[in-house]
């Protein structure tokens, strides 16, 4: 394999000019070092991954051997070639030289078809292993309990799904590869080298001890650098972040000016240690180059002197300067190979945690299905808490008789929502009972339980996907009119005609071209399909104005019909034709009973009340 | 592309100087091959060893000067394109400062980001690129074809069959490569939206046990994405090798070919090896060069996006007769006022608005969703402009007062609530820098804020995490308040913004306000009817036109959707 000598030649790699998710390698730009925990481990978890490919991952190495070592075997015949020339003016040997040239050609073109075939295989296997990954991975998140999600930042997890994953793909397709080429290389040229002559080895190599030298203090201030500029880039976009989030507020408060100073100085800053870094980690280029074309010229000048000795021929020299060439680059790879594969397994770690994250609580063996429920809801003395040592709920009785409207108010932070956490099994209870039509909800299957509840939270999940599909999720099996009636219902069909295409207008990803009050509409259609037989509304109305929600409320009457239902609210109005109004207070249920029972009592729902008509009175 | 040149302007001394130190360093490498030619063909030939230690010696010189250029080049490439990325970022983000509500609603706020970010990244990228390696290649290229041509012109027309193959090779591979991976990213973003929808939606999933479902819509989006990757990766795969068959073919072809010549007594063997190096080094270039055309049309996307911000008309801003003069009274008078969204077809959103709120009333504004409650009050402090009609403070058109003395006589809390990482107390004072502490106390008292912030053990000094994170709605909400009450304006308008806060709390802050903001024109949006009965005015919206306005008892009396309201709230028997 002949090269150019230039250093600073970019890398062809077989990926190159993928999307913009692929890391460009003339960024300059090299992350700080990611150190990998368990390095071991993770590449025992990969190797399960591989192992299901043995064969082709086997292929793919014999390959890559394949092509590297006839790649190497070229420069030797150019020597040969080069000392079939020398014999001068109508002397040269054209039937030797046909036969170097023939075994040269043959010998590069298996290389390149090799080398072809590797990537080719290689691409197909590795995207293979990461699919599986990413499958896995997906299937593992969707078993995951409620807490996982709750304790970590979804963009953290976002990034393991996708950029570890990615990396997992590059470090597989390319650099492993790579480095097992790179490997060959140096030391199949070593080997070559000393073949041809032992000494003009040893001088050629002179400079690079030197060179070497160079780049790794280079490589250690230019990482200094890097770290200061990951450093002021993170910090600068954070501030990007906050203040374009926060625009409007910026506007409200004039503070653009402010805004503006801040910034102009993180820029800066920025500036100046980015200037730094990829100057300092540019200087590896022309310091590799100079060594190289020294070492040329050493090549040429001591392979010459010792040519006119009769040392060696001059097709050595030929054979030495190609070696030499091809000597450096991997070399300066390797570390960045290295890197490369340091950070993909560090990715792989990162997601493999995930992998080894425990699921929710499996269903006990042979948990029998729960269906055809009546809708009785039994808490007994549940007590619980998110974390240890830090109860939220105390020693709760619920008693919810099928069919009945059970209400649950009381201030922000009283663990409403964890009594419905519960009652649907995102959380398992620490102390006491809940059953449904008397099972323990933890003796059922799980999924059963879940199908026979509805649930509307206040978090609105729609996906990119048409409005119908959006509702039909409430089930999947429903017909387009029983779609279409159950937005009728929920008072979304009015809004739905009016949107572009009606039924079939495609939602943004996050919903975003819907008000959040539609959105709403969307969720409660989608309960009001699953028909279920206990149905659980989270502050569901909370976004949708006061008539709206009346409206709806006169759809949701006759959907609780026949079904319990367990409506939190702090719109007090919505609640007061509930069976029980049960309020909760640190915890606690600290009074039930019907609205009017509960006014008479004067107690903490009577001033919750109070304060809302106070001034009417 | 071509709008972002002139960001090359202010560095262009050391924009022309990297290429021409480039010269210098290309020059380096050129020369080596032809002193080793001398070497083996002077040298070795009539077995001077002087000649070869003093042909060795000038070319480890040679090769000490190049270093000189490729560090200049490296030095000025680096300071120019940092610097013009600083400065397209500082514009960029100088630019959405005087963005209005519209264009902050057009472009989305992920999408600015994005911008500001990646984008500017992009660009820089591409600047050292070019300088380090698009001027390069040409040069390498142009010169390894001088230096063949002196050598041997015969031999050189190798490269007439060469150079096409090398080229034709690598246009096929762009060509069918760039559309592929542009399927490829679009189907990245399915894989990742299916993702990201189920991490946010994860409870709705569970609830609706739709695991199975999810896992099949997104093994039909990661099966899409994978065969597509296959299919680009593989075709691009193919780069390298084809490169590196044309290029060792033709060092076959070259010694071949030389060797014909040698035998003729044309050309000599040293000659022969410096013309494979020259062989090898343009063929490269042209590899070099597809990088380039990959990187630009990379980097074009980027650079549109950033013209498109950068090119964005400031639709709301000063006139030059505009007056300073802050606001005194608080009078405000919609005349007429009409109002449409750019690009909005249909039915406006407000329609003939007209009323007048007096220095010191409480302006309450109720309706449905949509009714356009929120967009009316951000007519006043200009966050948009009428479409027609105009809106008067102080007897004053809006638009002829200067936006900063208009915005900073006004307080604005937003439905949504934005706080920023820093203490809380960094937070208040946003709406007043030289606020006195015992001030700073008042206000976040009235806004029920100060007993919860005591109640942590750093008090004022308590750092929030970004967008506030580490406090629950209600909290967020009444440290908004509490900012906003900060700047002690004669225009409070309060979005809906306690629509978190507990009944109870939500009372006594009113009581609160009401003594605080004695003389303050007040503009209340709300829910809760309990939230709006103590206003001098009600406004009663619908379908962007004004229902009724009145106190809550004439509209009790008269106003139908008022009554409507009122009874979904509080229930029947209480009429």
């Amino acid at each position: 394999m002949l090269n150019d000598k230039s250093v600073n030649k970019p890398q062809v790699r077989p990926g190159f000019g993928r999307g913009p998710g692929g890391h460009g390698h003339m960024s300059g730009m090299m992350g700080p070092k990611v150190k990998t925990k368990d390095a071991k481990g993770t590449m025992k978890k990969l190797w399960k991954y591989f192992a299901k490919q043995k064969g082709q991952y086997l292929l793919v190495i014999i390959l890559v051997l394949g092509s590297t070592l006839l790649s190497l075997v070229g420069p030797l015949l150019i020597g040969y070639g080069v000392d079939v020339l020398t014999a001068g003016k109508g002397l040269v040997d054209f039937n030797k030289l046909f036969t170097i040239l023939i075994w040269m050609g043959l010998a590069y073109l298996l290389s390149a078809l090799m080398n072809w075939v590797q990537i080719y295989v290689m691409v197909g296997v590795a995207q293979d292993t990461v699919w599986q990954i990413r499958t896995d991975l997906f299937a593992k998140i969707q078993t995951l309990p409620l807490k996982f999600f709750d304790s970590r930042l979804h963009g953290d997890i976002m990034s393991r799904l996708t950029n570890d994953v990615e990396n997992i793909n590059n470090t597989l397709s390319q650099s492993a590869t790579q480095l097992i080429a790179s490997i060959i290389t140096v030391l199949g040229t070593m080997g070559m080298m000393l073949y041809l002559s032992p000494v003009l080895t040893l001088i050629s190599l002179i400079a690079f001890p030197l060179g070497m030298y160079i780049s790794l203090k280079i490589a250690g201030n230019s990482r200094k650098y890097f770290a200061g500029q990951q450093k002021e880039l993170g910090m600068l976009n954070g501030f990007i972040e906050e203040t374009i989030s926060g625009q409007k507020v910026v506007k409200t408060f004039c503070r653009e000016e402010k805004s503006l100073e801040t910034f102009s100085e993180d820029n800066q800053k920025l500036k100046k240690v980015g200037i730094k870094a990829q100057i300092f980690s540019g200087f590896i280029m022309p310091v590799m180059s100079v060594v190289n074309n020294i070492n040329f010229a050493i090549v040429a000048a001591v392979g010459g002197w010792m040519s006119v000795k009769g040392m060696i021929t001059v097709g050595v020299i030929a054979s030495f300067l190609n070696y030499t060439r091809q000597f450096s680059r991997p070399i300066n790879e390797i570390a960045n190979q290295f890197n490369m594969i340091q950070s993909g397994l560090a990715g792989a770690e990162r997601v493999f945690e995930i992998m080894d994250e425990k699921p929710e609580f499996e269903d006990n063996a042979g948990a029998p299905e729960i269906t055809k429920v009546a809708g009785d809801v039994n808490f007994n003395n549940v007590s619980f808490g998110y974390k240890k040592g830090i109860t939220v709920l105390k020693g709760v009785n619920i008693v919810a008789r099928a069919g009945q409207t059970i209400a649950l108010v009381g201030p922000t932070g009283a663990g409403k929502t964890t009594i419905v956490n519960l009652l649907t099994r995102f959380y398992d209870i620490d102390e006491g009972t809940i059953t449904v039509d008397g099972k323990d909800i933890r003796t059922v299957e799980k999924d059963s339980l879940r199908k026979c509840l509805g649930i509307v939270l206040q978090d609105t999940y729609l996906f990119s996907d048409t409005v119908r599909e959006n509702i039909r999720y409430g089930r999947l099996e429903s017909s387009d009119v029983e779609v279409e009636n159950a937005a009728r219902i929920a008072n979304a069909d009015s809004f739905i005609l009016r949107l572009p295409e009606g039924y079939d207008t495609v939602l943004t990803e996050d919903g975003m071209n819907l008000s959040q009050g539609q959105r709403q509409l969307l969720t409660i259609a989608r309960a009001i399909l699953a028909n279920p037989a206990i149905l659980i509304l989270d502050e569901a109305t909370s976004s949708v104005d006061t008539r709206t929600e009346m409206n709806i409320q006169k759809a949701m009457l006759s959907l609780m019909k026949g079904r319990t239902s367990f409506v939190i609210a702090h719109r007090l109005s919505t609640i007061r034709d509930a069976d029980e109004i049960l309020v909760v207070n640190g915890g606690e249920i600290i009074e039930r009973g019907t609205h009017k029972e509960l006014l008479e009592a004067e107690g903490f729902y009577f001033d919750l009340h109070s304060s809302q008509q106070r001034k009417i009175s | 592309m071509r709008k972002l040149a002139k960001y090359i302007k202010p560095y262009w001394k050391q924009a022309v100087l990297a290429p021409l130190l480039m010269i210098l360093d290309v020059a380096t490498n050129l020369l080596q091959p032809a002193f080793m030619a001398k070497i083996v063909d002077v040298g070795i030939a009539n077995g001077d060893i002087n000649y070869i230690i003093k042909t060795g010696i000038i070319m480890i010189g040679i090769a000490i000067m190049g270093i000189l250029g490729g560090i200049g080049v490296i030095v000025f490439s680096s300071t120019v394109s940092q610097n013009i990325s600083a400065d397209i970022r500082m514009d960029l983000f100088k630019k959405i400062q005087s963005f209005s509500f519209d264009s902050l609603d057009k472009f989305k706020t992920s999408s600015l980001i994005t911008r500001l970010t990646n984008d500017v990244l992009q660009i820089q990228n591409i600047v050292v690129g070019l300088m380090r390696i698009a001027i390069r290649a040409p040069l390498f290229c142009i010169g390894g074809i001088i230096m063949a041509l002196t050598i041997n012109p015969g031999l050189a027309a190798i490269l007439i069959f060469t150079i096409p193959v090398i080229v034709i090779a690598i246009t096929i591979i762009m060509k069918k490569g760039f559309p592929l991976f542009s399927i490829v990213q679009k189907k990245l973003d399915g894989v990742n939206g299916v993702m990201r929808e189920n991490l946010t939606g994860i409870r709705v999933v569970k609830a609706f046990v739709r695991s199975d479902f999810e896992n099949k819509r997104f093994e039909t989006a990661n099966k899409e994405f994978k065969a597509i990757n296959v299919q680009a990766s593989r075709l691009v795969g193919m780069t390298m090798p084809v490169m590196m068959l044309v290029m060792n073919l033709s060092i076959v072809a070259v010694i071949w070919f030389g060797g014909i010549k040698v035998n003729v007594g044309n050309m000599q063997v040293g000659e022969v090896m410096a013309f494979i190096t020259y062989m090898t080094q343009i063929l490269f270039s042209f590899l070099m060069m597809a990088f380039v055309v990959i990187m630009f049309s990379r980097a074009k996307a980027s650079a549109d996006r950033i013209v498109e911000v950068l090119e964005t008309e400031i639709d709301i801003k000063d006139t030059k007769e505009a007056s300073e003069e802050i606001i005194k009274n608080g009078r405000v008078d919609f005349e007429n006022v009409s109002f449409r969204y750019t690009g909005a077809g249909g039915e406006p959103v407000l329609k003939k608005i007209s009323f007048t709120a007096l220095p010191g009333e409480t302006v309450a504004i109720l309706g449905s969703t949509g009714s356009g409650k929120t967009t009316l009050v951000n007519l006043i402090p200009r966050f948009y402009d009428v479409t027609e009609g105009r809106i008067l403070i102080d007897n004053k058109d809006v638009r002829d007062i200067k936006l900063h003395s208009l915005r900073s006589s006004i307080s604005m809390v937003l439905q949504e609530t934005n706080l920023f990482s820093g203490t809380i107390e960094y937070n208040l004072r946003w709406g007043n820098e030289t606020a006195s502490e015992e001030e700073m106390i008042e206000v976040a008292k009235v806004a029920q804020a100060h007993d919860f912030i005591t109640s942590f053990s750093d008090g004022y000094n308590t750092a929030l995490g970004q967008k506030g994170v580490n406090l629950s709605g209600g909290q967020k909400q009444r440290i908004a308040i509490a900012r906003a009450l900060m700047k002690k304006p004669k225009l409070l308008i309060l979005d809906d913004s306690t629509s978190a806060v507990d009944m109870g709390t939500e009372a006594r802050l009113q009581v609160a306000l009401k003594n605080m903001l004695k003389g303050t024109t007040t503009f209340i949006i709300a829910q809760r009817i309990s939230s709006v009965l103590a206003a001098d005015k009600i406004m009663v919206l619908e379908d962007g036109e004004i229902a009724d306005m009145g106190t809550h008892e004439e509209l009790i009396e008269r106003c139908a959707v008022y009554q409507d309201i009122y009874r979904s709230q509080l229930g029947k028997e209480a009429v």
